[in-house]
């Protein structure tokens, strides 16, 4: 007998928000789960406990994001909602009410980089990024592991914590070589002040629940025992499935559920996932049981063949291969610091990012400074094809006394005009205030 | 003239009005061995010199299922289900005699597996070796396709005298409630066939000629003949007599509103909002079984006039048992009965026994006997006040699914108490001023649940859902399934419907005047693969709205 847990479930599929009419993220996205979850009957068990999501605010996306303009002109009411949706569910977890919780929630956001100047792989607002430094503000700071599960690489999330040491970013995706957004390497690792807490693990095409699990097992749960977080949230992303139609991997409803049983996240967040009709529904129940306790092992699809959909002994030996690799970095990952820094104060980035669900270009150079005692005051230059441009300055939450004073001293120097920027803004991450010059 | 009864836990009340006022009361103690007696009986007595020519309807709500139910006096049923993927079947079975079988249909209606006829055969068998004569059959989203549900029953139909289909219970999906509902249907099935075979012969040889209504659990009422099809409809409602009784007697819209019935061992509190009772989203429950029966939301609480009041470790406890009537009427304990009566808040009852049992309490809490009947008096209103409290928050925090309804979503703020029950003129103005609700009690509350079962109106729901890229429509408790053409739109879905829907209601009883619908759930998706919309999703919920003929005194609409 498995042990039952206490599991909040968000559910929110706004069946009136779509991007487009067409769209894979449209209306009914969610409706065949929704069929599926009421004909269970899951809400009737003692342990499951529906909430209604809260509405995040203005306040819980400038504490993490930089929208230019500004918050309001890059999201809609259904992403306050769908933050809102995490928020609430890790709120429960947090207050105690339950043990873990799921928000089944659209529209999604783990491709919503640091800097918002539109919507990126379906995504405007990071949800889950969102919903952590909601939970560090109300309920003081916490270690946070992210195990992003999505197909896709969640560029986003790293993005935001590339430089922060408190915040593990794991993320298994197929590889970027073959599909959006073509990053996601293990050489990703993290930025200077951080390195290690950024965790690339790339997939081949058609991997199966054998390889996903295989990391699991091997890669990631080694990484989180020594790691210690407080916190672990799964970005569950369900487009690893072998019927979704925009990606080629070959992970089925029980793989999820098993995985989700094993990782035993506190909090799991819905990320993408568009086999409406032939993922979804199983792999939202499975996924709802395993998080519960309660026997997944007759969730099924119609369709499951477990022979046809294995994966191949060359994938499961790269697998294998890779995952030496990547625990290997892990391991030396306080070794390269002095190396990749060679005695600089500070380090820059330049990256061109592009918005491809608005059709938006993105400059962007991105200073940290050196810092072994936090992660470092970021200033950041970006210009985007809307003509936009913008000078942030960002203070690390949990700063150094020097990052503070010199995130500052920046921060006034900075002349609007001489710079060329029309938005100047300040984001204190540790007092929790939002400047906009 | 309209013919109303309700059959309570310790009376039978008839009432029989006239142009919508009330001609005649009876009432007789409820036998509970032979509820049927009881009904005659009351029947009997109203009636008498009446012209029996003149009566238009006759309504009851009984306990019969109910009494059933609770009691476990109900019959062995056999269950088969087509459990398929999903949970384990173990978290399925509702009894011991539960048979699983292989095949199943998806959440589209599409068969995904077949049935195994041997396999069905076998558990049939099986069931019937055992001496077990009423099955119930459920399949998972059978809602959607009832072609299994239709399959099974037709391989064992000679095997049992009667089979309940679990599509049949309700529109919505929840296969567990399916199974709950399929098996409790089944389990008073002859019960209650018994019962309306006897009700039927009484009527013929008296001359009754009027049809005979059964009350819901929703409110509404259904035709005897057709409630003899679905028994497990009639269980709860009781409390549905009271509310529609409360709105029978009172003008209860412009404003949201609690209702209490406050008996001498529960109170049972019901919301309305602007004048229409709230229903259960999905099923009631009955002995720890969740159902898929419509039925209005009352929540029940362990604490009445006759209460037995104790005091535990300084702590003042009222309810949840009654162990007697009150100490003023010659019983065991204090109650909250006697604490009013100290107060002089009713009349009724030996004051100096009242007086006596509060001092008992008095004396271990060190207050006067005052002081002690004026804090059990205070802490019955206030478990009612938090108990109304919490349900207001919980249909307030009910989860919506559309960004519109979140961000529109109208909140239910009371400002209006109803109160009917023995102990309703000594609580409501207190009561009232906790929650912050002007308090009524209806003229004529005692007999209250039979002018509600009276002026009742008929109720039927029906839930449609239709696949254009399918070219299919169902109407799951229709047993319908229909083809349609591939450019059907919503309008186009919603007229079928609308006549369904009616035809369903004259079916059940309902007299085309009295038939008022409303669609409650309309919904529609594009269907899309690839990037290209290949159909739309349709789905339409519609009802004949729960509520009355005509309130008590008014002319409404003439039947």
């Amino acid at each position: 007998m498995k042990r039952l847990r206490k599991t909040g479930l968000v559910f929110f599929p706004a069946f009136d928000w779509a991007i487009s009419p067409t769209h894979p993220e449209r209306e009914e996205r969610l409706l065949y789960t929704q069929d599926q979850v009421f004909e269970e009957g899951l809400l009737d068990f003692e342990n499951i406990v529906e909430y209604k999501p809260g509405l995040a605010s203005v306040e819980d996306i400038n504490r993490i994001h930089v929208c230019v303009p500004d918050a309001r002109s890059v999201i809609t009411e259904s992403h306050l909602i769908s933050a809102g949706g995490a928020i609430t569910a890790a709120e429960k977890v947090l207050e105690g009410v339950v043990d873990n919780a799921f928000a089944l929630v659209r529209p999604p956001g783990h491709h919503a980089m640091r800097v918002v100047h539109g919507a990126r792989g379906f995504c405007n607002i990071n949800i889950e990024a969102v919903m952590i430094e909601h939970v560090r503000r109300r309920h003081g700071h916490r270690r946070v592991a992210v195990i992003d599960t999505d197909c896709h690489h969640g560029d986003g999330t790293q993005d935001i914590y590339w430089h922060d040491p408190d915040t593990l970013c794991i993320s298994i995706h197929q590889d970027g070589r073959t599909l959006y957004p073509g990053s996601g390497f293990p050489d990703e690792f993290g930025g200077p002040n951080a390195l290690g807490t950024t965790i690339n693990i790339p997939l081949p095409p058609e991997t199966s629940d054998e390889g996903f699990l295989y990391v699991l097992e091997e890669v990631i749960l080694p990484i989180m025992q020594e790691f210690k977080p407080d916190l672990v949230i799964n970005s569950a992303g369900q487009d690893n499935h072998y019927t979704d139609p925009i990606t080629n991997m070959r992970f089925s409803a029980q793989g999820y559920a098993r995985l989700n049983e094993r990782l035993n996240p506190d909090i799991a967040v819905l990320e993408g996932g568009y086999s409406i009709e032939g993922a979804l529904p199983y792999v939202n129940v499975g996924i709802i049981l395993a998080m519960a306790g309660l026997d997944y092992s007759h969730v099924r699809e119609p369709d499951f063949n477990p022979s046809a959909i294995r994966q191949s002994d060359e994938i499961t030996r790269y697998i294998r291969e890779m995952s030496k690799d990547v625990l290997e970095l892990w391991k030396k990952r306080h070794t390269f610091k002095a190396e990749i820094v060679k005695g600089a104060r500070y380090a820059r980035r330049n990256r061109s990012i592009y918005y491809d669900t608005d059709g938006i270009r993105e400059q962007q150079e991105e200073t940290v400074r050196i810092c072994n005692d936090c992660g470092g005051f970021i200033a950041i230059h970006s210009m985007a094809s809307t003509g936009n441009r913008l000078y942030a300055v960002i203070i690390p939450s949990r700063s150094c006394e020097t990052c503070r004073l010199e995130g500052e001293r920046h921060f006034n120097g900075i002349d609007k005009a001489k710079q060329g920027v029309h938005y100047l803004v300040l984001q204190d991450r540790d007092r929790d205030v939002y400047v906009v010059k | 003239m309209i013919l109303g009864i309700d059959v309570g836990g310790t009376h039978t009340d008839a009432v029989l009005l006239e142009n919508f006022q009330v001609r005649k009361k009876a009432k007789v103690p409820t036998d509970q061995l032979h509820l049927v007696s009881s009904l005659v009986g009351v029947m009997d007595e109203i009636l008498r010199g009446e012209d029996l020519s003149t009566l238009e309807r006759v309504v009851f709500s009984t306990t019969l299922s109910t009494n059933a139910i609770v009691q476990g006096k109900t019959d062995r049923v056999g269950m088969i289900v087509a459990s398929g993927p999903g949970l384990a079947p173990e978290a399925l079975r509702v009894n011991d005699d539960t048979r699983f079988v292989s095949g199943y249909v998806s959440n589209r209606g599409i068969e995904a597996a077949p049935l195994k006829k041997g396999e069905i055969a076998g558990a049939a068998a099986e069931l019937k070796a055992a001496g077990i004569s009423h099955l119930g059959v459920a399949g998972k989203f059978s809602t959607r396709n009832p072609s299994h549900e239709n399959a099974i029953a037709d391989l064992v139909r000679g095997d049992f005298r009667h089979i309940s289909l679990g599509h049949r219970m309700s529109g919505n999906l929840n296969f567990r409630r399916r199974i709950a509902t399929t098996y409790l249907n089944a389990s008073v099935f002859d019960l209650y066939s018994r019962f309306v075979e006897e009700i039927l012969a009484f009527a013929a040889r008296t001359g009754i000629t009027a049809p005979i209504y059964i009350l819901k659990a929703d409110g509404g009422t259904f035709e005897i003949r057709r409630s003899a099809e679905q028994p497990v409809q009639t269980i709860l409602s009781g409390p549905a007599a009271s509310v529609m009784g409360i709105l029978s007697l009172a003008e209860c819209s412009g404003a949201d509103a609690v209702a209490v019935d406050m008996g001498g061992t529960t109170t049972d509190i019901a919301l309305l909002a602007d004048g229409v009772p709230l229903l259960e989203p999905l099923g009631v429950t009955i002995e720890g079984h969740k159902t898929l029966i419509r039925g209005l939301k009352t929540r029940s609480i362990g604490l009445g006039g006759d209460s037995r009041v104790r005091v535990d470790d300084g702590r003042l406890i009222i309810g949840p048992r009654r162990e007697g009537p009150a100490a003023a009427f010659g019983g065991p304990f204090p109650t909250p009965t006697d604490a009013m009566i100290v107060l002089g808040l009713t009349p009724i009852g030996d004051r100096d026994k009242a007086q006596e049992a509060v001092a008992e309490i008095a004396g271990k809490m060190r207050l006067s006997v005052e002081a002690a009947a004026r804090a059990v008096f205070e802490k019955t209103c206030r478990d009612i006040a938090a108990a109304v409290g919490a349900m207001v928050e919980e249909v307030n925090n009910k989860p919506v699914y559309t960004i519109h309804e979140l961000l529109e979503g109208k909140k239910l703020r009371p400002s209006r108490l109803f109160i009917v029950g023995g102990p309703a003129g000594a609580v409501a103005s207190r009561l009232g001023e906790m929650l912050g609700c002007g308090a009524v009690i209806p003229p004529n509350a005692e007999v209250a649940n039979a002018c509600g079962a009276a002026l009742a109106r008929t109720t039927a729901e029906i839930t449609i859902l239709a696949e254009t890229e399918r070219g299919s429509l169902t109407i799951a408790e229709e047993g319908l399934e229909m083809k349609i053409p591939a450019h059907f739109t919503r309008r186009d879905v919603l007229r079928i419907g609308m006549e369904k829907l009616r035809e369903r209601a004259r079916r059940l009883g309902a007299r085309e005047a009295e038939i008022e619908t409303e669609i409650i759930e309309d919904q529609e998706f594009n269907m899309v693969r690839g990037y290209y919309a290949t159909g739309k999703n349709i789905r339409l919920k519609a009802q004949v709205k729960p509520g009355l003929i005509a309130r008590l005194g008014e002319g409404g609409v003439r039947s």
